[in-house]
């Protein structure tokens, strides 16, 4: 041990200083890492090599040859290759993701409001639902849907009707198919059209009512620019052409049911079961975030003579928005990562098509998993830069 | 109404004495509840009749799915299918009562089922040892919990020839017994490594605090179920030549490393709350950083995050359903074999196997979450003022 001779070294012994011992730490945590990185790979590569399956990203340029059920862009097993199975499998990822995110914002929301309500029996009711879904597995639930609810329907020729050319059976739901004309493009135009000009125009009335004070009926106006502009867009070229979007409607023959287009009732199981699985955590985050607005705010805005609807729109939801934001962002994410149960009822997701089909026929493991897993962390990391920001505008600034 | 001239504001004085008003009716009693709960409005009103249809509608199909006209006995499909019986066939029960057995331990050998007996006895010990605030001697009860059990639970399930028990292979574990096992690895594993992350996420040291980071964001980035099938088929890959992992151990490590990288967040959380006071008054006593963690910090900062810990718990244990998509004999997996036997065809058969599915983990996670619910009110006690 060093004698405290000199004053110079403040402390006793190296191995006392703080920062030399967080060196230590360090350097010692970097050589683990690198060590198990070392083994991992010369391991990995050792064992490719006697199971003779070839690195490298060469495998997704060859031809596929299987099937996948449900598909938004041209595949076939014939001729489309492994790339191209991946899209279909991110895409019907996407598409689930997006569908069930609006699903469960809609059954969330309305269920903590209805927690929340004044009225005991609906209180009670959207409590028994927040609290049997959230404490039974996803899967569990998935697999009910499919197998036990879904499976059991009718078969087609005694499909279920349940109006405006809905129809159920066991093959899933059949619903009618848009058909598009060549001028069918007018509508999307009328949209972008109308919500350029609701731009525009909110951009004037927030300067006008800044500058006067007049109000102007921001609300009404966007809502007639960008619904109403495509629906007369439509009803104009309906009366003086043919129907720029027809439906094709499914009739009901005697065997089967014709025409329209189907979802699959694996797609149904999982859109249901991530929507109702996910409303009641987005209903319980609602529910804490509109509790979280104090009193007082509800009282000083009808002390100011707000109406009770004002009291909620312009008053109590900015406020609630605040703490509502953050963990519904997560319960978004939440329900794009469930998405990928759909392995379990075999709805041909990413991991499904990808993690399942494409790894078992390929065999390249490492290239398959990271690919997967850099996808899902890409969706992970883009929504919650995005929500960041957004929750960033809406903050509390704090002088 | 005209505003009077302050001049004469006497006039404003009330001379004469107003009649008492009539009492109310009533201020409190179950028809002024009804009224005040239902029907104190039009909207009130009309919610409480939709919703009261609904529940009519609903619920006694339900109760006679489930009880009036379920079927409690048999020994094979025949008994709950209407053409055999006659009758109208609700849930079946017999079913489940028959396959039991096969739900708890799946093929675990029937002589020697009195070990997982064992393992969840020592295992539900340990759980009130550690969960009861009031318990003697809690911390000889972290390690029973966190040391005897595992090493207990592993030499009874698995075997251990040198004190005569037999081994039995993995394989022919299932049911709630793998469940249970898996969660419960996931649960003693995650708490001291997401301790640990969360304390590197926190650390002064920038390597240390990449790694963890990286470590925790990555892994709550993805779905478990691609951590699983990295597990699955990743794990014998990155191993030397002839060295094997268990089937069951693989899922298991890719559970404890999710499960700890949620658990890290949550204590993360705990950390942040406890007010820098208490750091410096231990560093002004002369601690260490392993004593001031382990005597002032972490004590407070667990104790904050006991529902946030058991709330990622309930994660956890409804989460350990994805073992059984890649091809372990958990309580789902033995119910969706046990459901397509031939022997037991008959349509409610589905309905009866998640039906009981739904059961045992509505009654565990709703226990766990009323749990946490009444640490956080007792938590909540010293806070009132």
């Amino acid at each position: 041990m060093a004698s405290v001779v000199e004053q110079t070294p403040p402390r006793g012994s190296l191995i006392y200083d703080p920062r030399v011992r967080g060196l230590f730490f360090q350097a010692v945590l970097v050589l683990v890492i690198g060590f198990l990185a070392y083994e991992a790979v010369t391991n990995a590569a050792e064992n490719l090599r006697r199971a003779n399956i070839a690195s490298g990203f060469g495998f997704m340029e060859q031809p596929a040859g299987f099937d996948i059920n449900q598909a938004f862009i041209t595949y076939s097993s014939a001729t489309s290759t492994y790339g191209e199975a991946f899209v279909v499998g991110l895409l019907n990822t996407l598409i689930v993701a997006v569908i069930g995110i609006v699903l469960a914002t809609i059954i969330g929301f309305a269920m903590g409001i209805a927690r929340l309500s004044k009225n005991w029996l609906l209180a009670k009711v959207a409590s028994a639902y927040v609290e049997i879904v959230r404490n039974l597995p996803l899967l569990l639930q998935l697999l009910f849907w499919y197998n036990a609810v879904l499976a059991t329907l009718p078969s087609a020729r005694d499909s279920i009707s349940m109006g405006a050319g809905f129809y159920l059976n066991v093959r899933g739901l059949v619903m009618p198919a848009p058909v598009y004309n060549w001028d069918a493009f007018a509508i999307p135009l009328a949209a972008a059209i109308g919500l350029v000009a609701s731009l525009v125009i909110r951009r004037w009335a927030k300067r006008r009512q800044a500058a006067t004070g007049a109000q102007f009926p921001v609300n009404w106006t966007t809502f007639g620019l960008v619904v109403g502009l495509p629906a007369l867009a439509w009803i104009v070229l309906a009366l003086f052409g043919a129907n720029p979007i027809a439906f094709d409607i499914p009739e009901q023959g005697r065997f089967n049911l014709t025409g329209g287009m189907q979802l699959y009732p694996e797609f149904v199981a999982l859109v249901l079961g991530l929507a109702i699985y996910t409303g009641a955590f987005i209903a319980e985050v609602v529910r804490a975030g509109i509790l979280a607005v104090s009193r007082g705010q509800t009282e000083a805005a009808s002390s100011l003579g707000l109406k009770p609807g004002q009291t909620m729109r312009f008053v109590v939801i900015p406020q609630a928005m605040r703490v509502i934001i953050p963990p519904l962002t997560s319960q978004y994410l939440n329900l794009t990562k469930n998405s990928s149960l759909a392995v379990a009822i075999g709805y041909p997701d990413l991991v499904q098509v990808f993690m399942g089909t494409v790894l078992n026929q390929t065999g390249q493991a490492v290239e398959v998993v990271v690919i997967t897993m850099l996808v899902y962390l890409t969706i992970s990391l883009t929504t919650s830069f995005f929500m960041n920001i957004y929750n960033r505008r809406i903050a509390l600034v704090e002088r | 109404m005209t505003r009077p001239d302050p001049a004469d504001a006497k006039r404003f004085v009330r001379t004469e004495d107003v009649a008492a008003m009539a009492p109310p009716r009533s201020v409190s009693g179950p028809l002024v509840w009804i009224k005040e709960n239902l029907f104190s409005g039009p909207v009130n009103t009309a919610f409480t009749i939709v919703v009261a249809w609904f529940l009519f509608w609903v619920l006694p199909p339900i109760f006679d799915y489930m009880i009036g006209d379920a079927v409690w006995q048999g020994t094979d499909g025949s008994a709950c299918r209407e053409d055999v019986t006659g009758r109208e066939v609700g849930a079946c029960w017999a079913f489940v009562w028959d396959r039991i057995n096969y739900f708890i331990y799946g093929s675990y050998p029937a002589d020697l089922r009195w070990r997982p007996n064992l393992f969840f006895l020592a295992l539900a010990i340990g759980i009130v040892w550690m969960l009861w605030l009031d318990a003697p001697r809690r911390g000889l009860g972290a390690i029973y919990f966190f040391i005897v059990v595992p090493l207990l639970s592993y030499w009874l399930l698995a075997g251990f020839p040198a004190i005569g028990l037999q081994n039995v292979p993995t394989g022919l574990w299932g049911g709630i017994l793998v469940t249970i096992v898996v969660s419960a690895v996931g649960i003693v594993v995650s708490l001291p490594f997401g301790v640990l992350l969360a304390l590197g996420r926190r650390s002064r040291m920038p390597i240390v605090r990449l790694v963890c980071v990286i470590i925790i964001e990555f892994t709550r980035g993805v779905p478990l179920i691609t951590v699983l099938f990295m597990a699955n088929t990743m794990l014998p890959l990155f191993l030397a030549e002839g060295m094997t992992v268990d089937r069951l151990v693989r899922p298991l490590i890719g559970v404890a490393f999710f499960a700890s990288a949620y658990m890290a967040e949550v204590i993360r959380g705990g950390l942040q709350a406890i007010p820098k006071g208490q750091y410096e008054g231990a560093m002004s006593l002369g601690l260490s950083y392993p004593k001031m963690m382990y005597f002032i910090i972490l004590p407070q900062a667990l104790r904050i995050v006991i529902p946030g810990i058991v709330n990622t718990f309930i994660g956890l244990f409804k989460d350990t359903t994805l073992v059984s998509i890649v091809g372990i004999f958990d309580l789902i997996r033995t119910i969706e074999s046990a459901r397509v036997d031939p022997n037991w065809a008959a349509p409610s058969v589905n309905y009866s196997g998640y039906a009981f599915a739904a059961i045992f983990y509505f009654l565990c996670c709703w226990g766990m979450s009323w749990y946490s619910q009444s640490v956080e009110r007792r938590l909540a006690a010293s806070e009132k003022r």
